[in-house]
């Protein structure tokens, strides 16, 4: 379980308000307008920023002051989730070893996360030679040799088409799945949340609303979620 | 409350800031520690801060004021060449003073081409030493660099605004008048300071053009207290005299919006409706003829008469290439590697980009006489004068290559801070494989600066160098000194081609995978 207690950012004059927990395995989309706070959430919980009060729990184990690669997560930022210096295995030997000297063993599990996520022989690569698509399969392989419990998603997709994007929500999906993870997905589009969650977070003017069922909200929404959707 | 991870150890970057403090701030201390009494400053030194400062402002002066009409022609015309100017403009940054100065003498000299076509006229051959020799030196190396300032400042000024003007029917003076006088008065005052600053610290020109009450500079006062009187009295009082000069410039810069040396905007030519008629485009056409000879003439000059004398030269001469070289690679390495610490722990504390760039005041004469007591005290410090070249050249290069470097790291770690903080990349691994990756073109550019920087420095050598053991620059000076001009337009056509060699394989070794 991933527990948010009381927790509280505040920057110039922003402020974020959190204190709700997420179940092991779920998947859980994070909603709101812009400027509501959705990227400060997963920013908050990544250990790019530290709150001015409250206190961050991953099964029962405080995480409130751990370094961001001291947390169990995985991250898929908005962009420059791929140096465009290295190859695509280099780009995915950096989940096992940041320093990237691996060993037979850890090259043959670079390769095959990259099969995994349809990219076979494309190891060689660079991104420049990749396409958008591509490109997100060679951060979704890193995500799988990373072998962490959480993955936090923060709109990786936005610059995909709709299709292309539906495609990558699937295979993110599955990887999740494949390593029994916890997801957190940061989206503007309703139709990926219909794709994607079971659980979503509301979030407005920075208070986020806990989790709760997709189905069951859609059918009594908070009145801010009926004006962003626009129905 | 934001958080940064610092990700790389804070230490070796304070300790280059330290270094680059020791060397500006210290070895001025040294001197003035060592001076026994703080003599007074006779006429002739007095004579040569004026001298320092009135040569200063009529360089800049003069740079600037043909610098104008010689980039509007850049920028308003293309033409078969245009882009080899502009790359030729760029030159004479790294170009070594000792050939330049040749080169010069070689136009402009007694014997050289311009006082021979005055002598078939019946005129008297012009002088080149004394202050006009100086002056004349100076606006060859700062003319270029403020034309390229200035093109930069008319390429900023948006196309729309001239089609607009055409539209407005706008004649020569209201374009003067509401886009190009903004934009100059803008852009002068920056440039003239920095040409300025550059001109107060000169001493390789004012030792071989100038000397004498008339036309010495406070460096080379210096280096006269020094090395003539070993009056360390009188030479650390000059000192602070420079420094004081160098400060009052470097404040009056902070004043204005110095423009920053780039590529950008120098390779459009905007199409211009107000300059169409034959008088416009003669005037265009006279100042870049002008501008060219001006420039060229004296490294063509170089060319033909050191291209006889450079496959007979002496043996000394050759061993002088092999120290210069060893110690234009070794500036070169200490440079980079003082900068990139340097630059990495001022992403933590901006301060230390400040303290690296403080070098830009300082005066090397002065760092060469501050090192030559500290060493003095210790062992003979002419074993000492190549590191102590080395060493100091590169503390001379740092403000260029920080400039350079900073914003690249910046923009790295904007990219790919957060990426690399998740995934644990720290220390090394972070610096291997995140920022030299990202820093390959600067620090390509770097390199090759700091090494033709060193290559040509005719400056601490002087006052170290036992007589057999001369750089290549020193080597030339002294063959110019016993009047051997053949032997010496060779090793300056053999200095100019290490020079360039050295910038470009570096430059290129940078780009190779970009």
């Amino acid at each position: 379980m991933l527990e948010l207690q009381s927790i509280r950012l505040t920057q110039d004059d922003f402020s974020l308000s959190a204190d709700f927990a997420i179940p092991v395995g779920a998947r859980v989309a994070v909603i709101g307008p812009s400027g509501a706070g959705k990227s400060t959430l997963l920013s908050l919980l990544g250990g790019f920023e530290t709150p001015d009060a409250g206190r961050l729990l991953w099964e029962g184990q405080d995480l409130t002051q751990a370094l961001p690669h001291d947390r169990p997560i995985s991250h898929l930022f908005q962009d420059n989730n791929l140096f465009a210096h290295m190859t695509a295995a280099e780009n995915v030997g950096l989940g096992i070893r940041p320093n990237l000297r691996l060993s037979k063993t850890e090259q043959a599990r670079v390769s095959e996360a990259l099969t995994a996520v349809g990219l076979t022989g494309m190891a060689k690569r660079r991104p420049a030679a990749l396409s958008g698509g591509q490109q997100s399969r060679v951060a979704l392989a890193r995500v799988l040799v990373q072998e962490k419990p959480l993955i936090f998603l923060d709109e990786p997709f936005s610059a995909l088409g709709p299709a292309m994007r539906g495609e990558m929500i699937g295979l993110a999906k599955e990887v999740s799945d494949k390593l029994g993870a916890t997801m957190l997905m940061v989206t503007h589009d309703i139709a990926d949340v219909d794709r994607f969650a079971d659980l979503v977070i509301w979030i407005e003017d920075g208070h986020c609303h806990p989790p709760r069922d997709w189905a069951e909200m859609k059918g009594d929404p908070p009145e801010g979620l009926t004006h962003y959707i626009g129905v | 409350m934001a958080r940064r991870v610092f990700s790389i150890t804070f230490w070796p970057g304070v300790i280059a800031a330290a270094l680059v403090a020791a060397m500006t701030l210290g070895t001025l201390g040294a001197v003035a520690l060592r001076a026994e009494s703080f003599s007074a400053l006779s006429r002739f030194d007095w004579l040569a801060v004026r001298f320092t400062v009135v040569q200063a402002l009529l360089s800049a002066f003069l740079s600037v004021l043909f610098a104008i009409p010689a980039a509007r022609a850049l920028a308003r015309r293309s033409f078969p060449g245009r882009g080899l100017l502009i790359t030729l403009l760029g030159a004479p940054f790294i170009l070594p003073t000792i050939v330049a100065i040749l080169g010069l003498t070689a136009v402009f000299g007694r014997t050289g081409f311009v006082s021979t076509v005055l002598s078939w006229a019946g005129l008297e051959p012009i002088s080149i030493y004394g202050f006009h020799g100086v002056v004349l030196a100076h606006v060859f190396f700062n003319l270029p660099l403020a034309t390229r300032l200035l093109l930069q400042g008319w390429g900023g000024i948006p196309a729309e605004r001239f089609r607009l003007a055409s539209a407005l029917h706008f004649g020569p003076k209201d374009v003067f008048r509401h886009l190009e006088r903004p934009m100059l008065r803008e852009i002068v005052p920056g440039a003239f300071t920095v040409i300025f600053l550059i001109c107060t610290t000169s001493f390789a020109v004012a030792l071989t053009f100038g000397g004498g009450p008339k036309a010495t500079t406070v460096e080379l006062a210096i280096y006269e207290a020094f090395l003539y009187d070993f009056n360390l009295g009188k030479a650390s009082l000059l000192a602070l005299i420079q420094v004081v000069i160098c400060a009052l410039a470097v404040l009056l810069s902070l004043k204005f919006r110095v423009p920053q040396m780039g590529s950008g905007g120098l390779n459009r030519v905007v199409q211009r409706f107000d300059a169409q008629n034959a008088s416009a485009r003669l005037l265009d056409l006279f100042w870049v003829v002008i501008v060219s000879l001006f420039l060229l003439a004296p490294l063509v000059a170089i060319a033909l008469r050191g291209a006889g004398g450079v496959t007979d030269l002496p043996a000394s001469v050759w061993s002088a290439a092999l120290r210069s070289l060893l110690t234009a690679l070794g500036s070169a390495a200490l440079a980079i590697l003082l900068s990139l610490a340097l630059a990495l722990s001022a992403l933590r504390w901006r301060g230390l980009e400040i303290i690296g760039m403080s070098s830009i005041a300082a005066s090397p004469l002065v760092m060469g006489t501050g090192l030559y007591i500290v060493l003095f005290a210790i062992t003979d410090p002419s074993i000492w004068a190549l590191p102590i070249t080395a060493l100091v050249n590169a503390v001379m290069s740092m403000p260029f290559i920080l400039r350079a470097l900073g914003p690249a790291l910046a923009g790295a770690e904007r990219d790919y801070r957060r990426l690399a903080d998740s995934l644990g990349m720290t220390g090394l691994s972070r610096i291997r494989l995140v920022l030299l990756p990202r820093l390959r073109v600067p620090m390509g550019f770097s390199a090759g600066l700091a090494a033709a920087l060193s290559m040509g420095d005719l400056g601490v050598i002087t006052l170290f160098a036992r007589p057999d053991a001369a750089t290549l620059p020193l080597q030339i000076y002294r063959l110019m000194g016993s009047y051997r001009m053949d032997q010496a337009m060779g090793a300056a056509l053999l200095l100019l081609g290490l020079s360039l060699a050295l910038f470009y394989i570096f430059d290129l070794w940078g780009k190779r995978r970009a």
